[in-house]
């Protein structure tokens, strides 16, 4: 049985709305934004790029959570790890190098370091010895929300958590503003707006008058989905819509969102590559002290700073890439210097970033004209 | 990752469940679930919690898309993120 996400007919049908809706905007480029490793590797995997009209783009932005982690954020978990604190993070976060290196790294030269798939799975292992140990958050909201709830269920007494979470929406605004990007309109992340709600781009759409629409992760959700933001582009129509409504609704899990806001607060932070984002990081609020790996432990990344970055490391775009400003394609280290086994940048490291998905499906989808996928 | 991973609820202890996802069975949280759950529900899970209980008339969808998802091939960069979940609980 043919699913209906999958539907050939289904698919031709979208495509020729979307090029009538891109042809209706009747401008030489209309270039819109996703924010999710989950949609790029659904567009590049199914080659939807080839059933785009030539005028469309759709980029990546900073939809990577491995790939925006700021490299003194990881500094600050190596040098946590190198001061004799056990850490526990998720498996792409091992790889991804910092200043002096990457957790890898220090694990190599005699670090207690655990790969967790579930930050459930990281107080389960702290439970089981007293040494002290750190729990290096990273992810958007959907993974913070985790993070909040051990927190909120009880952690034994040597637990403490090293945030680097960030929140999508601010994120969003200093994308939107960013001179080189122009980007349009954005398509949203549908599980994370499950938590979240689609009501959460609601003051973004307001502040940039620049439309928003919620899309699943099949062919076809994508589709339907950009068809929806390339017609509300044409229209000039500043908007939330929710093409996703059989995950999404407009307020979300009310819960895991009490739960987040209990313990986190946002705090301008740099993203990597990309700015200082205000209010784009979120931070232990003061009630959780106790807590915060940052006031626990006194931290000393400054020194891992005296070590320069590697050349390569210099020469890496990842953060132009996160910016909308430039695609894997533009970078000399792509699939030459830079590949999965052995990673320059973040974006290589996560099989959510650019990079890495290009590199898995075939790199630069040069396939206008070819067939619509089925 | 953000695309969570649907399984079948069998067992609860609390606020711990025991989930049946294609014969592998993981505990999962309960507690950011966004409504109760019972035994026989379908949660919708990412990093080892429940985040959506799926409505009963959305679940043959939900596996069919999964399914598909995990038969495609080994190396598939989305089905690994999903066999991830599923480890995650």
């Amino acid at each position: 049985m043919p699913l209906e996400f999958r539907d050939p007919a289904r698919a031709a049908a979208l495509r020729d709305a979307l090029a009538r809706a891109t042809a209706r905007v009747g401008r030489e480029r209309v270039s819109l934004m996703h924010v999710c490793g989950s949609h790029e590797q659904a567009i590049a995997k199914f080659g939807l790029r080839a059933a785009f009209p030539p005028a469309l783009d759709v980029i990546m932005g900073p939809g990577c959570p491995v790939c925006v982690t700021d490299q003194p954020e990881i500094d600050e978990a190596v040098a946590l790890a190198a001061q004799g604190v056990r850490i526990a993070t998720y498996g792409d976060m091992v790889r991804v190098p910092g200043t002096a290196g990457s957790l890898a790294d220090a694990q190599a030269r005699g670090a207690r370091i655990d790969v967790v798939y579930s930050v459930a799975q990281a107080v389960e292992i702290a439970r089981a010895t007293t040494e002290p140990f750190v729990f290096f958050a990273t992810g958007f909201e959907t993974t913070a929300v985790a993070t909040a709830a051990v927190l909120i269920g009880g952690v034994p007494p040597n637990f403490s958590v090293l945030s680097a979470h960030k929140y999508i929406p601010p994120v969003m605004e200093i994308v939107a503003e960013m001179p080189g990007t122009r980007v349009e309109g954005f398509l949203a992340a549908g599980h994370a707006a499950t938590i979240t709600g689609s009501a959460t781009f609601e003051p973004f759409v307001e502040r940039h008058a620049l439309p928003v629409v919620v899309a699943g992760f099949e062919p076809l959700d994508i589709l339907a989905a950009l068809v929806k933001l390339v017609e509300l582009v044409g229209r000039g129509e500043a908007a939330v819509v929710n093409m996703f409504p059989r995950c999404v609704t407009r307020e979300g899990n009310v819960n895991a969102q009490r739960q987040l806001w209990t313990v986190f607060e946002p705090i301008g932070g740099r993203w990597r590559g990309i700015a200082h984002v205000p209010n784009g990081n979120l931070r232990l609020r003061d009630a959780w002290a106790a807590v915060d790996a940052r006031r626990r432990f006194t931290i000393d990344a400054a020194s891992l700073w005296r070590q320069a970055p590697s050349s390569l490391v210099r020469q890496c775009i990842c953060g132009h890439i996160m910016a909308g400003i430039a695609s894997p394609a533009d970078c000399a280290l792509f699939g030459a210097a830079c590949v999965p086994d052995s990673p320059v940048g973040a974006c290589m490291v996560s099989s959510e970033g650019t990079c890495r998905i290009w590199h898995e499906y075939g790199g630069v989808p040069d396939l206008r004209g070819a067939a619509c996928p089925s | 990752m953000c695309l969570g991973v649907p399984g079948l609820v069998v067992e609860i202890d609390e606020l711990t469940a025991t989930v049946d996802f294609w014969g592998v069975r993981r505990r999962v949280r309960l507690d950011l679930a966004d409504e109760p759950v019972a035994v026989g529900d379908y949660v919708l899970n990412h990093v080892g919690f429940a985040i959506r209980r799926i409505p009963p008339a959305d679940v043959e969808t939900t596996l069919a898309l999964y399914e598909q998802l995990l038969k495609e091939a080994n190396a598939d960069l989305m089905a690994a993120d999903v066999r991830g979940e599923i480890d995650a609980s």
